[in-house]
């Protein structure tokens, strides 16, 4: 018998999640408008489609960019041969000038503190790996992007100890709540180095208020602790104003002992939409985090390749803000296009500022209050209503009944058909008088089975 | 506050290779402006045979998602993160490791798992196999790198495995029945062998009976064998290239025990695109590999030019008949060369250097002799290259030399100063005198902690900054 490493053997990789069946069967039956138009609709991806005109037209009028040239030169020569792990020194200048053009300018970043990872799981991983010793714990809020349970703990060995937070305000983040999850911690023998917020929040699709973020910054203050900010939604908040990073909360002169223990991470794959190049980046003032990290990027830096073609795009500051206006603009659409969408079903969401989905309120059309309810819901919704969404439990929300539901990774005629399946669905409901979801079909009662079955081989969990 | 990793020294970055970095960077060789720079010769890139493939470039704007022949692509290329990978980028690839194997054995595309280059893929392989603590044989002299790769965040130890010019460094059963019982004196479970064939830093390939010899041993002891065969295709000359892929064809073995490791860096010259490759055999650890390959995918902008690129069986064959021809003739130049000055190196027929034997210019056969003589050839000599001893090379005396990094007319300025430096006999004795300043100046330092090409000075920038005249850097 062939022993393989410990790590290769466990599940903290998290596919076991129920969260990748509805990946499987949607590749099973994919819905496309003219050759499948009765398949299933992909709304479990949290992709962002809605601006790719504009950057094919400004990928049209860049051909340098494109064509590994700088300023009509050939640079193929020295992008191919160009991995130091410091990154291209324009494509850093271009990028941090992007995380300000975003954060309104009220903040700015300094390349050198900047370091380029693949993609915001590897940034997130290295951030772990820098902060926390084997064994050590990181509170999140939940509910939370069920793929942190693969980036935080499963090759670093860290715990994740919920901050648990519900409906009956919003999902805030409450000092009872963070001081619970520290003392959860605490019970279970778990030192607590970091908490773990994600700023716009997946799956909530909200952002931190100025209060919450003060309210954590108190609670790492006081326990010595340090703040990851995952920013990575930060291009898709639908009014730049109502959007407070933690970094530009801690210029406030009194969070000055703060400054080096809050880091920020950072990708182009949702702002951008570009999750293939990927492109992640953790932006920190310890440089002793800097350092490190820097070191441990070899292990995935970004494609020099792309890093050129960023480069060119991201310093193009007169595009990119035309970008951003844009980008805002449809998704807001867009978002609006789905929550009166399902209202017209007397379904409600989460109000939300950002994000590319919507935190969906089905809690009415549970059976009972229970995970397992949610569970036979998300079934129906999977294969009567044919929609792919991803159910809260796999977000570890604490209370049954939530959906994260994306919306822009379609067209609108797509979007339009969603909801009308929504609707369809629930009225023949309603028409045949019953209020109770439960299948008595086989498929059913094969579901709690199934939920608990292993491994998902071939789903990844690219999608946040 | 931070990590015992974060603040550790597991990443291998202090060490007195440093200072070979340091004299490069603050005084760069450049043929007009600065001839008396210190020539980098500590670089194992490949960088001979660029005009093939920017010709190919140019000839096809469509492999590029941002040309207006490719843009119709730029959306499903950008929106792919499927840590499978682009089929095609796949198939492309596997076809290449056919094809630098001669056609002699096939590789299945399902079996290509992405990393971030091959530095991503060997810690992934090793996360994949061995826990904390547990142990690599790694026959030696190695890659620094290695003691990064292998070590740094996955908790392994390298256990080396000694080698001796006195029979070329041959990897020898006794060698590996050594080194696996010092492991288990120490009480260190040896979970797997790595080897790297061709080898870095010798240039050589294994032959049929040692690697069957290997293949053997780590069967017999049911441990795993992973091969790094990044410099497959940089082989110039007989004997060719046999992959552990052939050896296995050719006798029964239990194929989950073998896998491959891989990269365009070194065949294709395209460190910066990071393309790195973990081939298994074991089905177990593709899927593993696969999942954590998230953490170091290929930008889908690359794959796709990549598979463009291999996918033109007629590009790749030129290619590697070009590369393979000028990187025999580079060699040919150099050991010729410094073999008139009384220099003799490694007999080597692949990689991107020379093994360089200059044990009769040490004081004494010693580590200190060794980088007391780095230190020469460093600032009096102005060449960069790297110590054996950064190598765990057993014998001092012996240095790497890149010789595919520069064009003929810098090679031909390395060579007339290393002539001088053949012609210094007295040397060894005003190395003794001067050491003391270098002491001073140059921090000489003896810690066993060794650094790996791909390693770089704080502040100052990797070992891969671009040179200071490209545009990249201008730019800013």
């Amino acid at each position: 018998m062939t022993v393989l490493s410990r790590l290769a053997g466990s599940n903290t990789h998290g596919q076991d999640s129920s969260y990748f069946l509805g990946w499987e069967e949607y590749e099973k039956n994919p819905f496309d408008e003219s050759r499948n138009p009765n398949g299933m609709i992909q709304m479990g991806l949290a992709e962002n489609q809605l601006c790719f005109d504009l950057l094919e037209s400004w990928i049209a009028k860049n051909p340098d960019s494109a064509n590994f040239k700088c300023n009509g030169q050939s640079v193929f020569r020295d992008l191919a041969l160009f991995q130091d792990y410091h990154g291209l020194p324009q494509f850093k200048k271009a990028f941090v000038s992007y995380m300000s053009l975003l954060r309104g300018n009220k903040v700015t970043f300094d390349p050198s503190k900047l370091v380029l990872t693949a993609g915001a799981t590897s940034a997130n991983e290295t951030l772990i790996f820098c902060l926390a010793n084997p064994g050590e714990a990181v509170l999140i809020p939940t509910p939370y992007y069920p793929g942190f349970d693969r980036d935080l703990k499963w090759r670093t060995g860290a715990e994740i100890v919920p901050i648990k937070c519900s409906s009956y305000n919003n999902f805030k983040i409450t000092k009872t709540a963070l001081e619970e999850a520290y003392n959860s911690a605490k019970n279970q023998g778990l030192v607590v180095k970091a908490v773990l917020v994600t700023n716009p929040s997946n799956p909530l699709g909200t952002t931190l208020s100025k209060d919450e973020i003060t309210l954590v910054l108190n609670f790492v203050s006081s326990k010595n602790m340090h703040l990851i900010s995952d920013e990575i939604y930060a291009g898709t908040v639908f009014n730049s104003s109502s959007f407070t990073s933690v970094m530009e909360a801690i210029t406030d002169k009194k969070w000055a002992h703060l400054l080096d223990r809050v880091h920020v991470v950072s990708s182009l794959s949702k702002d951008l939409g570009l999750p293939g190049f990927r492109v992640g980046a953790i932006y920190s003032n310890d440089p002793k985090v800097v350092s490190a990290a820097t070191k441990m990027s070899s292990f995935g830096l970004v494609s020099a390749q792309t890093q050129h073609l960023l480069a060119g795009l991201l310093s193009d500051h007169k595009f990119m803000e035309k970008y951003i206006t844009h980008n805002q603009a449809r998704l807001k659409a867009r978002q609006a296009m789905l929550v009166s969408g399902l209202k017209r079903a007397e379904i409600n969401c989460l109000e939300s500022n950002s994000g590319l989905f919507a935190w969906v309120d089905m809690r009415h059309l549970l059976k009972s209050r229970t995970f397992e309810a949610e569970m036979e819901l998300w079934k129906d919704v999977l294969y009567e209503m044919k929609l792919n969404i991803s159910p809260g439990s796999s977000c570890h929300c604490s209370e049954p009944g939530w959906f994260r539901v994306c919306f822009a990774n379609m067209s609108d005629h797509t979007l339009d058909l969603a909801m009308q399946r929504v609707k369809s669905f629930l009225d023949s409901k309603i028409n045949k008088n019953s209020h109770s979801y439960l299948k008595n079909s086989r498929r059913a009662r094969s579901l709690s089975s199934w939920v608990f079955r292993l491994s998902f081989d071939d789903k990844e969990p690219e999608e946040r | 506050m931070l990590s015992k990793m974060a603040t550790g020294n597991g990443h291998g970055e202090e060490s007195a290779y440093f200072d070979g970095w340091k004299a490069y960077a603050n005084n760069p060789f450049h043929p007009i402006n600065n001839p008396n720079g210190v020539i980098q010769m500590g670089l194992a890139e490949n960088q001979l045979c660029f005009d093939v493939v920017k010709d190919w470039i140019l000839k096809n704007p469509a492999a590029s998602i941002c040309t207006v022949e490719g843009v119709d692509s730029f959306q499903d290329i950008a929106l792919f993160q499927d840590y499978h990978g682009l089929a095609e980028f796949r198939k492309a690839v596997a076809r290449f490791m056919e094809k630098v194997r001669g056609d002699r054995v096939k590789f299945d595309p399902d079996r290509i798992v992405m990393s971030g280059g091959a530095t991503g893929a060997h810690e992934l392989v090793t996360f994949c196999l061995a826990d904390p603590g547990d142990a690599f044989l790694v026959p030696a002299p190695y890659y620094p790198g290695f003691d990064r790769d292998l070590r740094w965040r996955t908790g392994l130890q390298i256990v080396p495995v000694q080698c001796h010019s006195s029979n070329n460094y041959e990897v020898t059963r006794s060698a590996l029945e050594e080194a696996y019982e010092r492991a288990q004196e120490a009480n260190i479970r040896v979970k797997g062998v790595l080897i790297t064939n061709p080898s870095n830093p010798l240039g050589t390939v294994m032959d049929k009976d040692t690697l069957t010899s290997i293949l053997a041993f780590t069967q017999e002891k049911n441990i795993h064998l992973v091969c790094d065969e990044i410099y497959g295709a940089t082989v110039f000359k007989q004997p060719s290239f046999i992959s552990i892929s052939e050896i296995m064809t050719n006798q029964d073995c239990n194929p989950d025990l073998i896998h491959v490791v891989y990269s365009l860096s070194k065949d294709l010259g395209f460190p910066g695109f990071r393309v790195g490759i973990v081939y298994s055999y074991n089905d177990d650890v593709v899927h593993c590999a696969r999942k954590m390959s998230s953490f170091g995918l290929v930008s889908t902008q690359t794959q796709r030019l990549i598979a463009s690129m291999l996918s033109d069986e007629e590009f790749v064959d030129r290619f590697l008949a070009e590369s393979s021809q000028r990187l025999a003739a580079r060699h040919s130049v150099f050991t010729g060369r410094l073999k008139q000055v009384g220099i003799p190196c490694l007999a080597s027929n692949a990689g991107l250097f020379v093994w360089m034997d200059l044990r009769h210019l040490l004081k004494d056969p010693t580590v200190e002799a060794e980088l007391a003589l780095w230190h020469v050839i460093i600032s009096e000599v102005k060449i960069n290259v790297s110590a054996g001893s950064s190598f765990h090379c057993s014998e001092p005396g012996w240095f790497r030399v890149c010789i595919a990094n520069m064009d003929d007319e810098t090679m031909d300025v390395a060579l007339r100063r290393i002539r001088a430096l053949a012609a210094k006999k007295d040397m060894p004795n005003k190395a003794a005198g001067k050491r003391k300043c270098w002491q001073t100046n140059l921090q000489l330092r003896l810690s066993s902690r060794r650094l790996d090409d791909f390693m770089g000075i704080p502040q100052i920038g990797s070992p891969h900054s671009p040179m200071p005249q490209s545009p990249l850097v201008r730019a800013t």
